[in-house]
Formats: structure tokens, sequence, C-alpha cells
């Protein structure tokens, strides 16, 4: 890696992400649009006394599942582009490092994510006064992990697409299965023990884990920063392997 | 050492098919080399070998001393893809910049690569809106900017209007003569006069590799179309006899 052309990747990703208008309005819009409605699906739900309110659990996981969902869509059709424009081979005849052009992803695009991040927390916390026992700074840095966590497992997927197609199939592939067995929708010390084991090898469920952690307590858990760890683990295996997968002589 | 290129009974297969069939040949530095021949007859694979990006069957290619495909190499080798590989939502400028940091050259060398195409106007423009031979231009900036000692050119004048044809042509030996190697491709002939050196191919051999004056000398014809005509009859005749004494001895 060479910081130089990392950060020239960098910016040459948030340049082509400018010129995009339309794209950026989406980012930042939609999660905040999603909230709403989940705002209202359970404005008239009732809740147990002691409780957080269904709409403070649901919507605490929604903030970091939006980010992944979104930005490993985004990724893997930018690195399909990059593929199918020639670009890609282009980068590889050049001193670009395979990890400059990857790492210079999951910059780029987490730093898109942040900024959706922050908007949707706000609307979250301030329009829809969500409830958390720790701070809404902790909740935007896993959200901004987990969007990191979809762009490195959306460059690693991408490789073993050839069109778009292929690449958008990936989505109930890779995505909606780990949404399953988060814990979002059953416990996942209720689930069968084959489901919880898979949950259990899926990245996604430590980064959801890791914001219950902050929505039930008022300082950051050991059992949090374990999580933290494990989906920072997760983002780098899945950019090396990535990287293997980028080769520059083809047949 | 005087060679930029050197290549040795070059085979490549690519769909099982033998595209490349024992090519040798070398390429002096400080030239602009042409490799002709009809589409199909393995110019691109031929480039491709020499960037070091084609997986190769047998034979070897060295480069500037080093094998093909060397990790120092890329720094200085520039090659341009036969389709502009360029990123369509991003300015000629943002391009050429881009492609100039990763070479660690700045804006002063982007901007110049852009004028000495013939795209200064349109810089500002973004390369999804340019006209076909605009964005071939604008790919070709990205390939110049990083200053490389070795230019690999893939059809780089498809397109464009004659007079602009001319200016490039022009450039090309302006290069040559700062000591720059070029290999450019074309398959049609009338550029083929303009090059010091030729290397035409057809069908995966390499037919002629002399300058123009002793092709035209050889051929005993001064248009070069027919003179290439010429040899590759000559060599065909040579292969049916050499077929019909192997076929006597056999007897």
């Amino acid at each position: 890696m060479n910081a130089r052309i990392l950060a020239a990747t960098t910016g040459r990703i948030l340049r082509q992400l400018r010129h995009d208008r339309r794209t950026i309005a989406l980012l930042v819009v939609v999660p905040a649009v999603l909230l709403t409605l989940v705002y209202f699906m359970y404005a008239d739900q009732p809740t147990p006394p002691g409780q957080p309110t269904t709409f403070d659990r649901v919507a605490l996981v929604m903030l970091g599942i939006f980010p992944f969902v979104i930005m490993f869509l985004v990724t893997s059709i930018a690195m399909l582009r990059e593929r199918t424009s020639g670009t890609l081979e282009r980068l590889l005849t050049t001193p670009l490092g395979k990890l400059d052009l990857l790492f210079g992803y999951g910059i780029a695009f987490g730093l898109a994510a942040a900024v959706q991040a922050a908007v949707a927390a706000a609307v979250a916390y301030w329009i829809f006064d969500l409830e958390t026992a720790g701070g809404i700074g902790l909740v935007i840095g896993i959200a901004v992990l987990d969007a990191v966590l979809g762009v490195a497992l959306g460059l690693l997927c991408s490789a073993f697409a050839r069109t778009e197609f292929q690449a958008v199939q990936f989505l109930p592939v890779v995505v909606i299965p780990q949404l399953l067995l988060c814990g979002l929708f059953v416990a996942r010390d209720q689930m069968a023990g084959w489901l919880q084991a898979l949950s259990d090898a899926f990245p996604l469920s430590y980064a959801i884990e890791a914001l219950q952690e902050v929505g039930a307590h008022a300082e950051p858990t050991g059992r949090m920063w374990r999580d933290v760890a494990v989906v920072f683990g997760a983002v780098v295996l899945a950019l090396v392997l990535a990287a293997a997968t980028l080769r520059r002589r083809s047949g | 050492m005087d060679d930029a290129i050197a290549v040795r009974d070059l085979v490549v297969d690519r769909g099982g098919r033998r595209v490349l069939d024992g090519i040798s040949c070398r390429v002096p530095r400080g030239a602009v080399t042409g490799l002709l021949g009809p589409s199909g007859s393995g110019k691109t694979t031929f480039m491709r070998a020499v960037v070091g990006v084609q997986l190769v069957s047998g034979g070897t290619v060295t480069v500037l001393g080093q094998p093909a495909g060397t990790p120092a190499l890329r720094h200085r080798v520039g090659y341009l893809t036969q389709a502009p590989s360029v990123y369509a939502d991003l300015t000629v400028r943002e391009n050429a910049r881009y492609f100039a940091a990763l070479y660690g050259r700045g804006r002063v060398e982007a901007d110049r690569a852009i004028s000495d195409v013939g795209l200064a106007e349109a810089a500002g423009q973004l390369v999804g809106t340019l006209s076909g031979g605009q964005r071939s231009r604008a790919s070709l900036a990205c390939a110049l900017v990083g200053e490389p000692e070795l230019v690999i050119l893939d059809e780089p004048t498809v397109g464009q209007d004659p007079v602009l044809r001319a200016d490039l042509w022009a450039r090309f030996h302006a290069m040559a003569a700062a000591g720059t190697t070029l290999l450019v491709s074309s398959h049609v002939m009338d550029e083929a006069a303009r090059c010091d050196q030729l290397l035409l191919i057809r069908q995966g051999r390499l037919i002629a590799d002399d300058s123009p004056a002793a092709i035209r000398a050889a051929a005993g014809v001064d248009d070069l179309d027919e003179a290439f005509l010429r040899l590759i009859r000559a060599g065909e005749a040579a292969a049916t006899s050499t077929d019909a004494t192997a076929a006597r001895e056999t007897a």
C-alpha cells in the first residue's frame, strides 16, 4: 500500500460520487424515510413496563442495518463497473496496489456512510425521540463500521459476479440470511442450535449486538468492544480475500 | 540492451484457440514500432503479453530488461487499451489527475497530457458526455500522463479526425525523439508508413518485421498494402510447397 495512491483513489471514488447527485440524495434521505415508516408502524404498539419501546429496539438495529445493506449494494455495482469498463484491468497495469484500490473503496464509502448515519441518527434521536442508554456518537460509529462491513463484503462478492444481474443476486444470498439471523426477529439465544451457530458465524450479528449493548448500557461494555473487534476483523479478512481474488494476469 | 521489448517463441492460447503461435521479435528503443494486422490477428493479445496482463502458454517476453509484468515495470510502462477505459462519471481533468497521481505526477503533467491529445477545451467536461473519438483521446491522455519509458497503444487513432490523427502521430514521433519507445497497433495500412519499424501479424504469426522501406524493397512495390499482400501470398506459397515436399518425402 502507498499513502499517496490510497488518498488519490479515495478522492477519485468520492469525486465520482459527487458527480452523481441523485445517488447522494438517495443515500442521505432513504434511511431517514425508512425510519419514519418504522416509527409510525410501531406508534400504537403497547410497551411492557420497564422495557424499551418497540420503536427504540427496532430503530436502533435499523441504524446499523441500513448502511450495511445500502453500501453492500452500492459497492458491488461500483466494483463491477470497474471490471466491465476496463478501468480495473488498466489500474492493475499501473503502480496501484490491490489493497490501495480496496481500502480506497472502504474509506470513501465509509465517509459517505458517516454522513448517512449521522443524518439517520439525528432523525431517530431528535425527531422520533429514540432513547438509548449509551451515546449517539457510539451508535454512529458502529453504524459506519457496519457500512464498511457492507463495502468489504460487496468488494469480495463482486469478484464472483460477471454481470449486474449476478451481482444483485448476492444481496439475497449474502445479506438477507444475516438480517434474518442477527437477532432482530428472534433473539439469538432463543433460536435452534444450528441457527445460533450460523448466527455466530455471521459478522452482522456482532454488529447488531454491539448496537444493542449501546442501547442497554450507559458506558461502553467489554462485550461491545469485543463485538466491534470481531466486525473489524471480518472487514480486514474480507478485504484481504477480495485482494486475493483480483488477478493481474488473465487468459 | 538496446531493445525495449524482446519476445521469444511467444505462444498464447485463449478459449482453447491458439491466438499467438510462436512469435519472436524485438522492438527498438526510442522509435515508433507499428503492430499491424487485421482484426482478430492477435494484436491486442500480443500487447497484453507485453504489458504483463496476459497468461501465456509458452515463450518469454522481456520488457526494458525485465520479464513482462514485473512490479517495477508498472512505473515505466503506459498502456492504452483498445476500448477507452476511463471513468465516464468524472471529467477529463479528474481522470487525468487521478492517473497522474498513481504515477506520482501532479496537476501540471495532467494538464499537459490533456492538451497533448487536443482535449484542453473539453478538460472540464464529463467523459460520459464526450464523443467516441474524444473519449479515446481522454483514455490516451491517461496512458501518457505518467511519462512512461515504454508506451503500448492499442489502436489509438481509431475514429479520429484526419487532422487530429496527423497531430497525434507527430506527437508520437516527438516522444520517440525524446527517447520514449512506442508500440502502436493499427489495422489501417496508411498508418504503417508513419512508423519507424513494422511488425505484421496475421493469424497469430509474424509475417514481417522490418522498416517500411525494407518491406517495400523486399516485396518490390511502393504501396505497403500491396507489399503486405505479396508477403502473405509468398508465405502461403512457401508453406504449401513445404507441405508438398513433406508429403512427397512421406510417400
